[in-house]
């Protein structure tokens, strides 16, 4: 009996015969909660990282360790802000395409991209201004790796933008109903700035 | 008695395409491809991870260090325990969760079958440099790899393996993304949540704890290389840095991965045991939730691998408690499997005796885990071969045993031939009489004071190991009729029909093997994933639970 | 006759708690007992082998019926009863594990207690390093090769004082260097400098444990307490030796190619013998001129099977600030002569084997 099909049961399904959609594209689009996974994971690292980093803090008598030189504070400040406010400036890129806008989403994706890559000039104008390197202390190393690792992430956030802004030259590839690109461009950029946050206060203001 | 599925009749786009043995080499989306090629590949770095540890085995034999020196000592066991649990649990694990899962749950596909395949990609480098490495300048500071040790022997080696390490974590944590993503959401419309197999409840339960603790690995690799290549001292106490943050953010992933390894069999074995013993598994909602449980503890007990470490008094007692607890759940799982089998009306093939094995060795594991939280106990044999022992009894009484007893009874739908089961019970029995024979004497040798990583050893303690050595011989030898009957049975082997345990689960519900979409329509739920029982078939009768679910319109979008 | 099922189930499970106890109590699987902290643990394992056979003989017990009573018949195509679960059993098979675990943590946490794990004083105190520095040369010149702890503040490690002894200062202190692939014991209160460890027998001793260079452990299995040497960090071990007699003293963390052979001998003695060593131990008054002696054959001694663990000590010696005497001590009183060591040596000598 097992492994045969009952045809009193078999008459349920007819039901849905008329209802049977195409093959295989038919579930629906998972590709941004598929990001929003994989955005918690990385998040996981940095999580990992400042423990790290608040580990190292706790167990020295004094953070930073006597005879590090001094940090600037203006110019991080400037570029958080500058950080901060391109997240603003992205959103409107996202609501620029759900109204079909492929000129705005452009012209928004566009500032956000120099915005970027100022932050990351800053970042690196700052590296060279420092008067540590990696290797001069504990602090100096945590330092350099948690905001370079950072910088690496919004590096790679500015490729997506630009990655965006090269699809969208073509006519139609987004619309205000298909558009994950720009969403997942933005919902990046929206990851590395909260992450640059955390780091701000963890590095410069505690 | 009814089938859990039946089908809708329509045709599927691709289901007459053929799959072709070239494209098994190639970089394919389909996830059973990709299950196929995971599995071979995770054998083929057993294979090697075993030649070392018969390596290993043979220089024990004897007390002094005559087979080989004791730095390549030090390569073989550190390359043995990264090549187990990266090369081989980790990825068989992931080879059969992306089989079974989207046939198991009535999908066509993984959620993003090109990540699907990039992610199997990463392994056959990342193994491939590792073993390499043993050729160049191996790493010697065991799979921990603690520093500052790990940062003094071999660069070059510990550089790889860092490397390695890395690229094997990112493809585990993209291969999670997709199992996560696709039991969530990628379930026949008329599969709830409670209706599905429990292999699937125990591979949610594995993606969780790999993106949770894997990124946290990969934290620390970034420090540990740093500290390797470009001379900052995170972890190097001549710098000023801290050992025992290293310590941290390592078993933070690794002791997870105790559970990332074994959870995925613990769900095969839910899946083999009702089969064939032809009864419902006992307790469903417990041995599913139990999994998430398991997965939540596990994320809050790495630190009783630090006791006799860098930790402080109040945090050994914390770990000892959650550690222990951890047993509650594991003993529902344990006692549901038991009253599963208890009763019915059992097929010993070579499936369920490795089933049934697995219960048998891994409790054993189970046992000196709890004995091994106890703090002022674990004090006492910490890095013993009493350790070594209880390790084995759990990777390799569970999880080896769970992966042979998952192959076997899949063998025919991967496939779409029978195995030979007189091959499959030698192998059975040699692989169970080499097992213990191997281990058990572990535990005497550690608690009698034989440390671990050790080249050479107390002559006092040259019997035990003589009897665990004869015993890794059996068990080297136990894998040849293991070969032979897969390789044989692939080409030659009987066919197989499409049902031939007459399981109730989605995948026995096409045909063997499946067609490229798995299924030529969508499959609706009958019947629940266990509802076996005369109770069942004498009525006719669907069990309340498993009310055929019809969700009209939406079946199909 | 018919025996009743249930009379039989409570006959079997009456044999297994016998059993389970009997084995529990008798399973010889623990080296012997040289203080009162190791008869606790064995209490403490004792318990957990009389549960553990319990659960062992439980499940494999059902294992054994199912395969001898529940086989499928052949031809027969039918199905078992269809039971899906059992919410009161289930709940107890929950519930008991929780007690044994609740009751296994209390009980481990008490032995913990009073073997001295919650002792505040341990390790932390930032007194240690300075007194013995001041007391002895010797091990103000061995612990300045060790990196200072002065910028880390970890919390206690180790095993301290039982709760009698908290407040009270140990009978002997040593300091105890772990060093690829050596152990060093600094007497800081006799000047002492040794390559193996030697106490009175019932006296509290305690352990100030460093590292040198990477992460040691330094277990005694008849006494059952190990602990990590970490560099950078301070840990300490303290108990009570009751058992005269000599116990191998192990390194149990991965410490590089030689860690096998890292091993040493903890002799405990009567007070009189300990005080006769003590007295042979007393540095005698050196001239340089010996000392460079005992270096120059030291280093000249032929690379062969020879060598010894002092003698990878020696190209150290002095930033160790070891000095010959303590590297000739080493040489001849290392407990290795075994097997082992001379295939260490043979391998140092000839890394291509």
């Amino acid at each position: 009996m097992q492994g045969t099909v009952d045809p009193n049961k078999a008459a349920l399904n007819y039901h849905n015969e008329e209802v049977v959609a195409p093959a295989h594209e038919e579930h629906p689009d998972l590709r941004l909660f598929g990001l929003l996974v994989f955005l918690g994971a990385e998040s996981m690292i940095f999580l990992g990282l400042f423990v790290a980093y608040l580990t190292f803090r706790a167990v020295y008598p004094s953070w930073p360790p006597e005879g590090t030189p001094e940090r600037e504070l203006v110019l991080p400040a400037i570029n958080t802000v500058i950080l901060i406010a391109s997240s603003f400036i992205i959103h409107n890129a996202d609501t620029a395409i759900k109204k079909n806008d492929v000129k705005g989403l452009r012209t928004w994706f566009s500032i956000t991209a120099i915005m970027g890559a100022v932050f990351l000039m800053g970042q690196l104008y700052e590296y060279s201004k420092l008067e540590f390197g990696l290797t001069t202390n504990l602090y100096a190393s945590t330092f350099y790796v948690l905001t370079g690792f950072h910088g690496l992430h919004v590096f790679l956030g500015v490729c997506l933008i630009l990655a965006v802004l090269w699809r969208a030259q073509k006519a139609g590839h987004y619309s205000d109903h298909d558009h994950f690109g720009v969403e997942a461009a933005e919902l990046y950029w929206h990851f590395v700035d909260v992450v640059w946050i955390v780091l701000f206060i963890l590095l410069y203001l505690l | 008695m009814t089938t859990q599925a039946e089908m809708q009749i329509a045709p599927s786009a691709h289901a007459h395409a053929e799959r072709k043995w070239w494209h098994y080499f190639t970089f394919c989306e389909d996830h059973k491809v990709i299950g196929l090629q995971y599995l071979v590949t995770a054998f083929f770095f057993y294979a090697i991870g075993g030649a070392l540890a018969t390596a290993i085995r043979t220089e024990l034999a004897t007390p002094a260090s005559d087979f080989v020196t004791p730095d390549t000592y030090n390569s073989l066991l550190t390359l043995h325990g990264t090549i187990m649990i990266f090369l081989w649990i980790i990825p068989a694990g992931a080879g059969l969760a992306n089989y079974l899962i989207p046939l198991m749950i009535g999908a066509r596909d993984m959620a993003f079958p090109k990540m699907n395949a990039m992610a199997f990609w990463m392994v056959p480098p990342s193994g491939i440099a590792l073993v390499l490495s043993f050729f160049l300048e191996s790493p010697q500071a065991g799979w921990t790899s603690y520093p500052p040790l790990s940062l003094m022997t071999g660069k070059v080696g510990e550089g790889i393996w860092i490397f390695s390490l890395l690229v094997a974590g990112t493809s585990s944590i993209l291969g999670a993304i997709n199992f996560l993503v696709t039991i969530l959401k990628m379930r026949v419309p008329s599969m709830t949540i409670h209706q599905m197999p429990l292999f699937c409840w125990s591979m949610l339960a594995t993606a969780g704890l790999i993106l949770v603790g894997t990124p946290v690995l990969a934290g620390a690799l970034i420090l540990l290389a740093f500290d390797l290549l470009a001379g900052t001292s995170f972890f190097n106490p001549t710098g000023g840095g801290d050992p025992i943050v290293y310590q941290h953010m390592f078993w933070f992933y690794s002791h997870p991965a105790v559970y990332i390894m074994v959870l995925p069999l613990f769900g095969a074995i839910s899946e083999i045991l009702p089969v064939h013993a032809r009864k419902p598994i006992f307790g469903y909602k417990a041995i599913a939730y139990s999994s998430l449980v398991i997965s939540f503890l596990g994320l809050i007990v790495w630190a009783h691998h630090m006791f006799t470490s860098g930790t402080p008094a109040w945090l050994r007692m914390f770990f000892m408690i959650t550690t222990m607890i951890i047993a509650v759940p594991t003993g529902i799982k344990v006692f549901g499997w038991l009253a599963t089998i208890w009763g019915g009306k059992i097929s010993f093939n070579s499936a369920m005796l490795f089933a049934m094995g697995f219960i048998a060795v891994f409790v054993i594991g189970g046992i000196t885990g709890v004995m091994l939280a106890a703090v002022p106990f674990d004090i006492h044999v910490h890095d013993t071969y009493f350790v070594v022992a209880h390790l084995h009894y759990v990777l390799f009484g569970g999880s080896v045993f769970g992966i042979y007893a998952a192959i076997y009874h899949w063998f025919p739908k991967m496939t779409g031939r029978m195995v030979n089961e007189t091959l499959g019970q030698i192998h059975f029995v040699l692989t169970f009489i080499g097992m213990n024979l191997t281990f058990m004497p572990m535990h005497e040798l550690g608690l009698l004071g034989m440390n671990r990583r050790i080249a050479f050893y107390d002559a006092r303690f040259t019997t035990l190991n003589q009897v665990a050595t004869v015993g890794a011989y059996i068990l080297a030898v136990s894998t040849v009729p293991f070969l032979i009957n897969a390789v044989w049975s692939w080409v030659k082997g009987a066919k197989a029909v499409d049902n031939p345990w007459n399981a109730l689960t989605l995948e026995w519900q096409t045909s063997s093997p499946p067609a490229i979409e798995n299924f030529e329509v969508l499959p609706v739920l009958m019947t629940g994933p266990y509802d076996y029982g005369e109770h069942h078939s004498e009525n006719g009768a669907l069990p309340p639970s498993a009310e055929p679910v019809l969700t009209g319109s939406s079946s199909g979008s | 006759m018919k025996i009743p099922s249930n009379i039989l189930t409570m006959l079997a499970g009456i044999l297994l708690t016998l059993v389970s106890i009997w084995y529990g109590k008798n399973h010889g699987l623990m080296p012997v007992q040289a203080s009162s902290d190791a008869a606790l643990v064995d209490g403490l394992f004792d318990t957990m082998m009389i549960i553990s056979t319990a659960i062992f003989l439980l499940v494999w017990g059902v294992l054994i019926i199912c395969l001898l009573k529940f086989r499928r018949q052949p031809g027969d195509e039918t199905d078992g009863p269809a039971i899906e679960g059992n919410i009161p059993l289930e709940i107890v098979w929950t519930a008991i594990p929780v007690v044994i675990v609740l009751v296994l943590g209390v009980y481990s946490f008490d032995v913990y207690n009073s073997m001295g794990g919650f002792d505040p004083d341990a390790a932390g105190d930032p007194g240690v390093q300075v007194a013995m520095a001041s007391e002895d040369g010797t091990a103000m010149s061995l612990m300045d090769a060790a990196p200072k702890k002065a910028h880390h503040n970890h919390m206690a490690l180790g095993i301290g004082a039982s709760p009698q002894n908290i407040g009270s200062p140990p009978d002997l202190t040593v300091n105890v260097l772990g060093m690829q692939y050596a152990w060093i014991y600094t007497y800081p209160d006799l000047g002492i400098t040794t390559g193996e460890l030697h106490v009175p027998a019932n006296k509290n001793v305690r352990l100030n444990l460093k590292s040198q260079d990477v992460i040691h452990a330094f277990w005694l299995p008849e006494f059952r307490i190990k602990q990590d040497t970490i560099p950078g960090m301070e840990s300490e071990l303290r108990f009570t030796p009751t058992r005269v007699g000599d116990y191998p003293i192990v390194c149990a963390e991965l410490c590089g190619a030689y860690h096998g052979g890292m091993a040493s001998r903890l002799y405990v003695q009567a007070p009189e013998d300990y005080d006769k060593w003590v007295q042979e131990q007393m540095p005698a008054p050196e001239s340089d001129s010996q000392t460079a002696a005992d270096l120059e054959k030291l280093m000249a001694a032929p690379t062969g099977e020879k060598r010894s663990d002092a003698d990878y000590l020696v190209p150290v010696a002095h930033q160790m600030g070891l000095d010959a005497q303590t590297l000739d001590h080493l040489h001849h009183t290392m407990p290795m002569p075994s097997d082992a060591l001379k295939q260490v040596s043979a391998n140092l000598a000839t890394p291509a084997a």
